[in-house]
């Protein structure tokens, strides 16, 4: 499938010298949700922003559905809502108003029905006259989205959407992303939550220091990834590990009492049945027997320490 | 062209004004009301005529165009920095519209709502004094052209102006000024000589004489001069904010 977003060898250095984003390509597709993982101050928002039109490139080039940024940004522009990490809306205004107001400036008459569906949707409608500055945090956030959406977007952009967002809402969110993704709205978000990521995502990619560390299925890359550990607490501490078990990937906790097997789930044989055998055989009395797999935010950590 | 986009911003910058029609329409009648009375009614009444109009009445289309560009210069200025200021200016700047029609937007409410207010100072003036307008569409097209500017102007300002107290510098330090030195008050055939010349280097006086003249049908400098230097002073104001857009000055990092 043709990516709906294509981004090749963008490069951007802001006047104060730094340069946030060195050389990123990324293609995302069509009907997607992508998360876009990494610390604070990886370039994140910096590559929204150039996309959807708020900081100008260094160098590079971005399409959007087909369509150019810079000679074709009316067509470009009209397919993207963006839903900003700052809260930044007119507090005098009405939510309703404001709502409108996006759908005009993305060139749409209006439409009472669309308007109301969203703010119904999004548990606005209540508010519809109440000056934002009367809303909760939380609410405020809702309308950002409602804004975003306003114009029946074909992508959506949510930078950091749950930064300081409380249970409900994040449930709610997911609801509509979930909606959205259904009637095929290709949806990108950063965030630094990785259970989010996990949850939601379909594609991960992973930003570190203005480069693209990698984009991957999420599924795969929990799989390639996915390493499990066998912990074997042990009924009597032990000095070292016996001769007999050197064979194995063992080490030993340092006050001698648990032995940690690191093994591949996805290899033919994870050898835990000869190991537990050598075990007893080695005259070794186990207590208890535990397993952990790794998360995704042991393989990012693992990434961006690189 | 996406007229929607700039009704919605023009609508949006209206629906400011009528939220806040207290500070923005009336403080500034009431204002101008008090020079009609100081002025035009208690000082004017012992004052001598210039060139046969009654000072009460020689002062209204200076008084007008005082109230007139201070309000297009802050309007415009306010109405784009404040999305700047609170950051809501993401939208129009990630929305599929031109950069001239976002100018037409804000300018146009800017400039909308100045023109409202003169209309309702020369309205008053005529409870205090007596007033009469020779050129009624003269009148209206001076009054227009200034409006709309200044609103130039003050879109420029409010883009540059970093804080609020840069966002003030220009109306009070500057504006104010060549307002008051541009012959709002008196003609300037009053000046000593060396000033008259002097004076001739502040654009508001061209404003200010043919403004005058579409009332009273006598004016400090030819009506055509009056003419060339607002337009002059607009292609100036629109070559300055096609550079804003096109670099991105102030807007995008």
């Amino acid at each position: 499938m043709d990516p709906i977003i294509s981004v090749t060898a963008l490069d951007k250095t802001y006047r104060s010298g730094q340069r946030a984003l060195k050389g990123v390509s990324l293609e995302i597709r069509s009907g997607e949700i992508l998360a876009l993982l990494g610390p604070n101050g990886a370039g994140k928002t910096t590559l929204i922003s150039m996309i959807c039109g708020l900081t100008s490139p260094s160098s590079g080039q971005i399409t959007v559905g087909g369509y150019d940024i810079v000679t074709d940004y009316r067509a470009a522009r009209s397919l993207i809502g963006l839903v900003p990490q700052e809260v930044a809306l007119e507090p005098f205004e009405k939510v309703l108003n404001t709502v409108k107001f996006s759908r005009g400036l993305f060139g749409h008459p209006p439409d009472a029905a669309y308007v109301e569906q969203i703010l119904r949707q999004l548990s606005l409608w209540d508010k519809r006259n109440t000056p934002i500055k009367e809303l909760s945090g939380g609410m405020k956030r809702r309308v950002l989205i409602a804004k975003a959406l306003s114009h029946q977007p074909k992508i959506l952009f949510l930078d950091e959407p749950t930064a300081g967002v409380d249970v409900e809402l994040r449930k709610d969110m997911w609801d509509v992303v979930g909606k959205l993704k259904a009637s095929g709205v290709t949806i990108v978000l950063t965030t630094h939550y990785i259970e989010e990521a996990e949850a939601i995502a379909d594609r991960v990619g992973v930003i570190a220091d203005g480069d693209i560390l990698l984009v991957e299925d999420k599924d795969k890359l929990m799989a390639q990834m996915g390493i499990k550990e066998l912990y074997i607490e042990l009924q009597k501490p032990i000095k070292a590990i016996p001769p007999a078990l050197a064979s194995y990937d063992l080490w030993l906790a340092e006050d001698g009492g648990r032995l940690t097997y690191v093994y591949d789930t996805k290899a033919e044989r994870t050898g835990i049945t000869g190991l537990l055998t050598d075990l007893s055989a080695a005259g070794l009395a186990l207590r208890d027997l535990q397993t952990s797999q790794s998360s995704l935010e042991d393989i990012f950590v693992d990434l961006v320490k690189d | 062209m996406n007229i929607h986009a700039i009704k919605a911003i023009y609508f949006f910058e209206m629906a400011r004004t009528f939220r806040t029609l207290l500070q923005s329409i009336i403080s500034p009648v009431i204002s101008t009301a008090l020079y009609f009375i100081v002025f035009g009614s208690a000082i004017g009444s012992r004052m001598v005529a210039i060139e046969g109009v009654s000072y009460g009445a020689f002062i209204v289309p200076g008084l007008i165009m005082l109230t007139v560009l201070m309000q297009s210069v802050t309007n415009a200025s306010f109405g784009i920095y404040f999305p700047k200021f609170i950051g809501t200016i993401y939208e129009p700047l990630s929305a599929p519209v031109s950069y001239f029609e976002i100018v037409v937007g804000y300018v146009g409410a800017a400039a909308t709502k100045s023109f409202v207010i003169g209309l309702i100072i020369l309205a008053t003036s005529f409870l205090f004094v007596p007033v009469q307008i020779a050129h009624p569409f003269w009148m209206l097209g001076f009054l227009l052209l200034t409006c709309l500017s200044f609103s130039l102007l003050g879109f420029i300002i409010g883009i540059w102006a970093r804080n609020f107290e840069q966002l003030n510098l220009v109306p009070s330090l500057i504006i104010t000024p060549l307002v008051f030195l541009g012959g709002s008050f008196y003609s300037i055939s009053m000046l000593p000589p060396f000033w008259q010349t002097a004076t001739l280097f502040n654009p508001i006086v061209y404003l200010v004489s043919g403004f005058r003249w579409s009332f009273f049908d006598t004016a400090d400098v030819a009506v055509s001069y009056s003419l060339a230097a607002i337009f002059v002073f607009s292609v100036l104001c629109v070559s300055v904010i096609s550079w804003i857009f096109k670099t991105g000055y102030r807007l995008k990092n």
